[in-house]
């Protein structure tokens, strides 16, 4: 073993690792470089084991949690390629209303095109929609640019493509695609082809469907049902058919909420052949057109006659002979020539009984009342076809006699239906949405609850006893009010020209949803004795669409053999309107 | 084997009994898992550029028997033998490494092949563990001989390797055996002044590397920021791990080796994840662990000082040149070509690994002393 002290020739500063004590115990020498090896070999051990271990928790890392940055940053770059320009449409369970899909659009470039004639006769075979003329001068103009085609379908996109025509490109583009074609058209309305929302929902909420759509999976949840929908317009669209109606609207609601379930009008159109519809099909009348509706206003005076205390439920009016106003004369249609009490006023629908009732509360508090109701302004429904109510400008004596009967004032079918809910649902004031609320959200009260239960009352005793009969659905406790009115045209009113409707709710002993049925110009059959009566068409489809969709939204029927427990609920219902116990099921 | 007696004087009976045998088995199972994997990952490579999807498995099936046999006949080395083997290899790959210089194959913009009858082969892999032991002698020798300049020879050896690596490029390479290089000499004794003052070096280096050579730089810039431009490698890489999930995806049902370009060679050990799953990838860095490990633990109780730099300085190199390949492929590094050895595609690398997995078993065979080399 060599002595380390004598190494005359090697610097001291080379030899760092040595002190000056170790260079005396030279004994020590030969085990001190092994001793200092070992214990570094430790060490390096210790950083092998560090980063076997590290290497091994990355690994399971990747693995079993799917390695964490990358994975979001691969989402991110998934969803970039699926950003749309409009958010989905849903409805309230989920249920796809309307999406965007990528497609393409063939436009050319003339200036690249080196055989308009032959490109033109290539195209066209495959879009034989197009006019070869139309598109030869495309091609052949000059210019940079001109649309040949929008939204290729992806079979189209191919086959173009494959044609290898120099000049011809594509541009990415996206296609607003509403998978129930024209179920929802006058609600959700429909997107242009530069994705600008241009009716509807569409229209009314282009910038949140916008705004939404930037969102990671953002979409606009309605208060939509498309079973609902489904059986209203399915319904509506025999109902025309039997009736020979010119039009039909109908709207379900939430009576709470103020939830529109569902809305339709026909006729409707399909949202991708917008080019080759009218403009009737267009034209929303559940939520544009303004109508007289006739006597399902007199469920509004009533209850505001009972609201002001003018009248009490017993109070009886004359109807023994039309009544006559100045130059005007008031006859009923159902007339029973004596004189009737409120009850039997709106269940036989006297137009004399309603007039003299709204004349006793006065033309100020009428208009107060049913501008409560909403009933006088356009409503903030979420469409950009909202119409605004027709209503006299003199608010003569005469005036509230006839809108004490629904004439004289026009408003749209939604209006009508959500005063309705608003008299059933306790006296809150409902205000119509399209999108989904918390029944929390209540407004404010515009009748007792003692009026709405009276008005819950006379509305059963229509289907039980009056004009809407055949309004009935079995189990479910209906209860409306019919209306037919005499379309009104220049100077005057036309006979044959009715619009019928039948608006209530269910069960009425506890109500949940609003329905109303209005048909445009129906005409009597055969099955009706040749009448057209709202209680003769409007009222039969009120009832098919409850007892279709009250078992669909968890309403649960009576028991079939519960004649005796029918008559309780009513029991209950009357004993609980009057507050003395009277039976007002004896009228 | 087990015919061999304990007390067999026989040159084999004493080569048995001594050897670390646990070491040895796995080895041979890498060599195993080497033979599967390639199988796995190469014909879509090889029909990638148009080759015969087998080409790259019989080409590494060929040097399979001749690794084996060499690493076995390498383990019955004395440490003296191994010393002489290594420095006479090291001069011989050395000049080797300079002819590359000359009479190189080009391949992927580094000229770093020889071709040899038909083959190619790259010189520096030999180098690397030879100059492991070299060194180690020259520590040593620094400590237990009187004035010599054991740790200057060392030093300028490495300079001349370093410059010959950079030269090619191979900048990998070069860092591996400088770290390999700098872990002898911290365990020779290196005082922590000089360790403190390495890091600091290391830190400037890494720096002039990334300012001087445009393609370390990129890799950086990659790996800090891998949307800064294309990580397609890495990035495939990664989604390998995460489909092979637990239990992989099956033998054969791997999707990315079909457009990994180094699928094969530097990126094998996704393929291995993706096919087989996370439980084969981590008995994978088990087996590499456990040769690091159990060699480090043999030589701690060693009483000769060059046995003990030589293993350590071979099996930092083992160890390193794994972690960096696998630490790759997982992102847990930047974007480096370095071959797994015995597992990743390539005849040099192969037998190279298994030169020095064998002096790596000749130095640690247990109780057997070769007194004539600890003076």
């Amino acid at each position: 073993m060599s002595d380390l002290s004598v190494r005359p020739w090697r610097h001291a500063a080379n030899d760092m690792s040595l002190d000056e004590g170790d260079e005396k115990l030279s004994a020590r020498q030969a085990r001190r470089p092994l001793e200092t090896a070992r214990t570094r070999l430790f060490v390096a051990g210790a950083i092998f084991t560090l980063c076997f271990v590290i290497l091994g928790g990355r690994l399971v890392q990747l693995s079993l949690l799917g390695g964490g940055q990358n994975q979001e940053r691969a989402a991110e770059h998934q969803g970039g390629l699926l950003t749309l320009q409009r958010a989905d449409i849903v409805d309230r369970n989920g249920a796809l209303l309307a999406t965007n899909l990528p497609s393409h659009s063939l436009y050319v470039n003339p200036s690249q095109v080196l055989d308009a004639v032959e490109a033109a006769d290539k195209i066209t075979r495959i879009l034989p929609e197009l006019s070869r003329d139309k598109v030869l001068r495309k091609a052949s103009a000059t210019g940079q640019f001109a649309w040949i085609k929008r939204n290729l379908t992806p079979d189209q996109h191919y086959a173009i493509n494959r044609l290898g025509l120099p000049g011809f490109s594509f541009e990415r583009e996206e296609r607003r695609v509403y998978p129930h074609g024209s179920l929802f058209v006058h609600t959700l309305g429909f997107a242009g082809i530069d994705n600008a929302g241009l009716a509807g929902l569409e229209a009314a909420r282009d910038d949140d469907l916008k705004q939404i759509a930037k969102t990671p999976d953002g979409k606009m949840v309605t208060a939509l049902d498309s079973r609902v929908q489904h059986i209203v317009h399915a319904e509506l669209s025999a109902a025309m058919a039997t009736f020979k109606a010119k039009g039909a609207a109908g709207i379900v609601m939430d009576v709470h909420s103020g939830e529109v379930l569902a809305l339709s009008s026909l006729p409707d159109f399909n949202p991708y052949e917008l080019d080759s519809s009218i403009a009737d099909q267009r034209f929303n009348r559940a939520t544009l057109g303004v109508y007289e509706l006739g006597s399902t206003f007199k469920a509004f005076t009533t209850a505001m006659a009972l609201e002001y205390g003018v009248v009490d439920i017993n109070d009886r009016y004359d109807a023994t002979k039309p009544l006559k106003v100045a130059r005007f004369t008031i006859r009923d249609d159902h007339p029973q020539n004596r004189w009737l009490d409120v009850p039997e006023i709106f269940v036989h629908s006297s137009n004399i009984g309603a007039a003299q009732m709204a004349r006793d509360v006065g033309a100020e508090r009428q208009k107060d009342f049913l501008a409560r109701l909403g009933m006088l302004s356009p409503l903030p429904f979420e469409l950009a076809e909202n119409g605004k109510p027709l209503s006299p400008r003199h608010w003569r004596e005469i005036n509230t006699m006839t809108i004490g009967y629904g004439h004289g004032i026009a408003v749209t079918p939604l209006h009508l239906i959500s005063g309705f809910a608003t008299l059933v649902n306790g006296g809150m004031r409902t205000t119509p949405t399209l999108l989904r609320r918390p029944v929390t959200q209540t407004g404010e009260r515009v009748i007792a609850r003692e009026t709405s239960d009276a008005m819950r009352m006379l509305m059963r005793m229509v289907v039980e006893q009056g004009t809407g009969k055949q309004a009935e659905a079995e189990g479910y406790l209906v209860g409306g009010k019919t209306g037919t009115a005499e379309k009104a045209t220049v100077g005057g009113y036309k006979k044959d020209a009715l619009i019928t409707t039948f608006v209530g709710a269910f069960p009425m002993d506890a109500p949940r949803y609003a329905v109303l049925v209005m048909l445009d110009e129906p005409h009597g059959n055969d099955a009706t004795h040749g009448l057209a009566a709202a209680g003769w068409n409007a009222a039969p489809v009120f009832g098919r669409i409850v007892s279709q969709i009250a078992p669909m939204l968890g309403v649960m029927p009576l028991l079939p053999s519960g004649e005796e427990q029918q008559q309780d609920q009513t029991q209950r219902l009357l004993v609980r309107a009057d507050g003395k116990g009277r039976n007002f099921a004896s009228f | 084997m087990t015919s061999f007696s304990r007390t067999d004087p026989s040159i084999l009976g004493r080569w048995w009994w001594t050897l670390d045998r646990s070491a040895l088995l796995v080895l041979t199972l890498l060599f195993a898992v080497g033979a599967i994997l390639t199988v796995a990952a190469s014909p879509g490579a090889a029909e990638r550029i148009g080759l015969e999807p087998f080409h790259f498995v019989r080409h590494q099936f060929v040097f399979m028997a001749p690794a084996m046999l060499i690493m076995l006949a390498v383990s019955l080395l004395s440490p003296r033998g191994v010393r002489r083997l290594a420095t006479l290899v090291f001069a011989a790959g050395l000049a080797l490494v300079v002819a590359t210089h000359f009479a190189g194959v080009e391949i992927k913009g580094a000229s770093r092949w020889l071709s040899l009858a038909g083959f190619t082969f790259q010189p520096s892999e030999f180098v690397k563990p030879c100059f492991a032991v070299v060194a180690a002698w020259m520590f040593a020798e620094y400590r237990e001989s009187e004035n010599f300049p054991g740790r200057a020879i060392a030093s300028v050896l490495l300079l001349i390797v370093v410059a010959l690596l950079l030269m090619q490029p191979d900048f990998g390479m070069a860092v591996t055996v400088t770290a390999v290089w700098f872990v002898q000499f911290f365990l020779a004794g290196l005082s922590l002044w000089w360790v403190g003052l390495a890091a600091v070096l290391t830190l400037g280096a890494v720096t002039a590397a990334y300012s001087i050579f445009p393609h370390v730089a990129n890799r950086i810039d990659l790996f800090i920021d891998p949307s800064s431009g294309d990580s397609y490698q890495v990035s495939t890489s990664l989604k390998a791990f995460q489909q092979g999930g637990l239990l992989g995806r099956g033998p054969g049902e791997g999707i990315v080796k079909g457009y990994l370009p180094d699928a094969h060679t530097d990126f094998i050990f996704a393929v291995a994840a993706e096919e087989f799953g996370m439980l084969a990838a981590l008995a994978i860095v088990g087996l590499f662990f456990f040769i690091v490990l159990r060699g480090l633990t043999r030589v701690v109780r060693e009483a000769d000082l060059f046995v003990l730099l030589a293993v350590a300085g071979l099996l930092t190199q083992f160890g390193l040149q794994a972690l960096i390949n696998m630490g790759v492929t997982v992102q847990l590094l930047p974007a480096k070509g370095m071959t797994l050895p015995f597992v990743s595609y390539g005849g040099s690398s192969l037998v190279a690994s298994a030169l020095g997995m064998g002096m790596v078993l000749a130095l640690t065979r247990s109780g057997y002393r070769d007194k004539s080399s600890a003076k």
